[in-house]
């Protein structure tokens, strides 16, 4: 299903910009270089790009139109970063006893302040904040001391995140850290150690087009794995079965493929696999190790847990359930049994490297076949983070954006459960088709307001300031609100005048209609762009075109 | 999921036609419309055994040295079995007697997955089958509802899946304004024949469900009055306030589902367990108060429910691992209140899990007969199920 714009206005389009002015507006036609007639093409490069990153640019599509398709695609799992580019938040380092201790000091400077008379005036109202400060507070002279350690140290690790996911030159890594953050899932919400969280998010980089084999070793000695599902707790007197049974459950095996008799088996394996209690770093405690003999999938001996690793990647099924869940990742919604089950062996048999199995799964037909296009929904994070990175908007607080992706049923080191986003066509219900609507709506009204007026305002919250802060981490108001300044334009001026008379700036300047749609949504819109519209107006209906949530 | 239903429906039929003797043929009712069910989902595995406790079972205490509720905290029922403490708040529902404990709830076979025995659950399955459409909507398959109906069911919490499939219309919503200010920005989109592209043939669905059903909503919502008594502000009392105002405005639905968790309680389960008892009774009390004192009380039904219980013994965490049966609570002006079933034994055990004595479908089978008038028993053959619904 392609757009209706024949290519040779794209290449046209596209020459425009990338030849700087070398051909005059509006020149009728172009014959097209050798060298380019043998590039995949604008359509199918944006294809690649929209299902292995975030909202492609523009520039990012026409960067790689020259190649051919198998050159493309190295090029997208080319060389690769095992570390973020964004600094790391201060507390990385923290162990888990401060942390503990602080939180502990938080809650009694809570206490305290609960306890003591309100009339006292406090200091921090000078700044407009409501008067229900704690008592105590009144004397810190910095700034949000009073907020509660543990969720201000997720605040920062959400923020952290996203804005690598924004400013990052290579989305794939992002969304593979993201895919396996949703396959071995860990929740800050029970694990309550924002520093452990940190080093799992990490380690995902560390392995994200790497090696599953050692991304499935690391995780099993993860603390953040270990805290949330409670292997930390797993002794020989008495095994606590959490971890052993989404080991095999989820993240391997799949439900259905071992007995009840495995499950304690494998627990047995891991008991003794903690943490320090004070650093928080992992640590074996072998007085809590159970070495008695045991029974694994039909092996018997005195298995740990790495003997339960390597026998687990010995299982087809472990293949096979990756293979499946990155196909219904990258490719398509519907399963192709007998493509997945090829792949998976292959995945198996070339010891569990990823970068292979990706540049498969992006060169499969199925992956390949136009109409596959637009057959996946875009996760909130995607939609978001897409969003935000293809209007070149600018948003130096990402709290908002975190908010937004709550609102969807998306939240970064928090998934709902251990097994993680259900994904697909869950994304949409009533309830959040509704919110994904609303959302591009201040998306929009934001960056018309922000390019019109030549600075950041709407979406933005000014960082640092307290009142901005207070409102931030208040509760979890669904809808996303813009502060109350000036140049707020919201329902007074209807979206479609905005558009109207807002230029589109950054990448998107100074494209036709017919390239912003071919940029924007990957089949025709429901409603085409009106002929002789503004920029800005084809830009706000694409964003609220139903087909601007598929990728 | 056809065949399953027809199957379904025509042994229902055949077990009002065996049971005829109060009435024979003319037994099967007309469904009943304009009742409604609040489904409470309680997420996680709710441990049974510290819900409603044997207290009387010195086995009880063995197990859980660390977890057992002491017996003069108990809140005794009978001189067997008593409430966790935190359930205080529903006493006066069990004294006026419309408060059932359905005892020893399960299926055979049980599955210790969360997602897979939650499936199990709502999908109304045998464990070993897997079926896609949820139970409420297996019920209603085939039901005429009446031209001006658009909704027949409203999930205020995130898993529809028991109000999902067929032809029963559901929709998710957790703010009424939000859902109804949204809905109204979103008419007037083009619609039109999509091809081979099942992503956003969902996604047009999804729209054209909210346009249909927004219209009626809109409407009824609009000066719908707050419920009498409020509830918490926290999650579980801002769904039962929504669901609240949805019977308070008669929307015409036939069940509401909310959600409150988590129940997986592995480690020092003791204060996050009473914390969410706590909330579920108040936030049922509530509820029973503001049908009561609006004249809804008989028009409702509440039913609980939970993927499994826990296991009798303790872990080494102070919590509990997954386990098999838990009691269920059914609530209305139409319940038969008391203890329903006998509890299952301490003794004889299950992979270290109590018995089921009562399979859930026959519990759901109840509910879709004598709640809805409709002759469903979800694959259960001789079954003999609770009298908890006049």
């Amino acid at each position: 299903m392609d757009n209706p714009i024949s290519p040779m206005v794209t290449r046209q389009a596209m020459l425009r910009r990338g030849v700087a002015g070398a051909i005059a507006l509006g020149a009728p036609a172009i014959v097209a270089r050798p060298a380019l007639a043998a590039g995949a093409g604008f359509d199918e490069i944006r294809h690649l790009l929209s299902r292995t990153g975030f909202g492609p640019r523009p520039d990012e599509i026409s960067a790689l139109e020259a190649l051919d398709y198998a050159g493309a695609v190295d090029r997208v799992l080319g060389a690769w970063r095992p570390q973020a580019g964004t600094p790391a938040p201060a507390w990385v380092g923290m162990a888990l006893a401060q942390t503990r201790a602080r939180q502990r000091e938080f809650q009694q400077r809570r206490e305290t302040a609960a306890a003591a008379p309100k009339s006292e005036p406090s200091m921090a109202d000078a700044t407009g904040a409501p008067p229900a400060r704690p008592r105590g507070a009144a004397m810190e002279p910095k700034p949000l001391v009073n907020a509660n350690p543990i969720q201000e140290q997720g605040r920062e690790l959400r923020n952290w995140w996203v804005e690598e996911m924004l400013a990052t030159d290579q989305p794939l890594v992002e969304r593979m850290v993201l895919f396996w953050h949703g396959h071995f899932t860990s929740a800050l919400q029970k694990v309550r150690f924002a520093p452990a969280m940190f080093h799992q998010n990490a380690l995902f980089r560390r392995h994200a087009l790497g090696n599953f084999g050692a991304l499935l070793r690391d995780v099993a000695r993860d603390p953040a794995m270990l805290v949330y599902l409670d292997n930390a707790q797993n002794r020989a007197s008495q095994p606590n079965e959490n971890f052993a049974r989404e080991l095999l459950e989820l993240f391997t095996l799949g439900e259905g493929h071992y007995a009840e008799s495995d499950i304690k088996a494998a627990a047995r394996a891991f008991t003794g696999w903690s943490i320090d209690r004070d650093s928080g770093a992992y640590r074996f405690y072998p007085a809590a190790h159970d070495s008695g003999p045991k029974t694994l999938l039909g092996q018997t001996g005195d298995l740990d847990g790495g003997d339960v690793v390597d026998i687990l990647l010995r299982q087809p099924r472990t293949a096979e359930l990756i293979v499946g869940k990155l196909w219904r990742e990258f490719v398509s919604l519907k399963p192709d049994g007998a493509e997945i089950a090829r792949l998976a062996t292959a995945f198996r048999a070339a010891n569990y490297e990823i970068r292979p199995l990706l540049k498969a799964l992006l060169s499969s037909a199925t992956f390949r076949d136009a109409a596959s296009r637009g057959g996946l929904i875009k996760s909130p994070v995607e939609l978001i983070v897409g969003t935000v990175r293809v209007l070149g908007l600018p948003v130096p607080e990402k709290t908002r954006l975190v908010r937004a992706m709550q609102s969807l049923g998306q939240v970064p080191f928090e998934p709902p459960n251990v097994k993680g986003w259900a994904g697909g066509e869950a994304w949409i219900t009533t309830s959040t088709l509704l919110m994904r609507q609303q959302i591009m709506r201040r998306i929009i009204e934001a960056s018309t307001v922000a390019m019109a007026d030549g600075a950041g305002t709407g979406m933005m919250a000014r960082p640092g300031r307290r009142m901005d802060r207070r409102e931030q981490m208040a509760g979890d108001d669904a809808t996303m609100q813009l502060p109350p300044d000036d140049s707020t334009p919201v329902e007074g001026r209807s979206l479609r005048d905005a558009g109207m008379s807002a230029r589109v700036g950054g990448a998107l300047a100074g494209l036709d209609a017919g390239m912003l749609t071919r940029t924007l949504v990957p089949v025709v819109p429901r409603v085409p762009p009106t002929a002789g519209a503004s920029a800005g107006r084809i830009v706000a209906a694409l964003l609220l075109d139903p087909v601007f949530q598929l990728k | 999921m056809l065949r399953r239903d027809l199957i379904a429906g025509l042994s229902g039929f055949a077990v009002a036609l065996a049971s005829g003797g109060r009435g024979g043929f003319a037994q099967v009712p007309a469904p009943k419309l304009d009742r409604i069910l609040l489904l409470v989902e309680l997420k996680g595995g709710n441990d049974g055994l510290n819900t409603v406790i044997p207290y009387a079972d010195p086995v009880y205490a063995q197990a859980r040295p660390r977890l057992a509720i002491a017996r003069d905290k108990v809140v005794q029922l009978d001189e067997r079995v008593g409430f966790n403490p935190a359930l205080q708040p529903l006493m006066t529902s069990w004294a006026a007697r419309d408060l059932a404990v359905l005892q020893g709830v399960g299926y055979p076979y049980p599955n210790r997955s969360h997602f897979r025995s939650i499936e199990i659950w709502d999908t109304a399955s045998a464990a070993s089958q897997t079926l896609t459409e949820g139970w409420m909507a297996q019920a209603f398959a085939g039901v005429p509802r009446g031209a001006g109906r658009r909704i027949d069911s409203i999930v205020v919490d995130t898993n529809a899946l028991p109000a999902t499939g067929g032809d029963l219309h559901t929709i998710v919503m957790q703010d009424a304004e939000a859902f109804i200010a949204e809905a109204r920005a979103m008419k007037g989109m083009g619609t039109g024949s999509v091809h081979g592209n099942p992503a956003l043939e969902h996604v047009l669905k999804v729209r054209a469900e909210v346009n249909a059903a927004s219209v009626g909503l809109a409407e009824r919502m609009r000066g719908a009055p707050a419920p009498g008594k409020p509830y918490a502000a926290e999650g579980f009392g801002r769904q039962l306030d929504l669901a609240t105002r949805i019977v308070l405005a008669r929307v015409p639905v036939v069940a509401v589902k909310v959600g409150l968790g988590s129940f997986d309680t592995h480690a020092r389960q003791h204060e996050t367990h009473e914390r969410l008892l706590g909330q579920l009774a108040d936030g049922l009390a509530t509820f029973r108060h503001n049908m009561m004192s609006a004249g809804r009380w008989n028009d409702v039904l509440v039913l609980t429910y939970s993927e499994f219980g826990r296991r009798l013994k303790q872990n080494a965490s102070e919590g509990t691992d997954h386990g098999a049966a838990a009691p269920q609570f059914a609530m209305g002006g139409a319940v038969k209140g008391g203890l329903h079933g006998v509890h299952p034994s301490l003794t004889d055990l299950q992979d270290g899990d109590v018995k089921h004595g009562v399979d859930f479908r026959t519990v759901f089978g109840t509910v879709a007969r004598r709640w809805w008038g409709l002759p469903r028993d979800f694959g259960v053959r001789n079954a003999r199920p609770l009298d908890f619904l006049a």
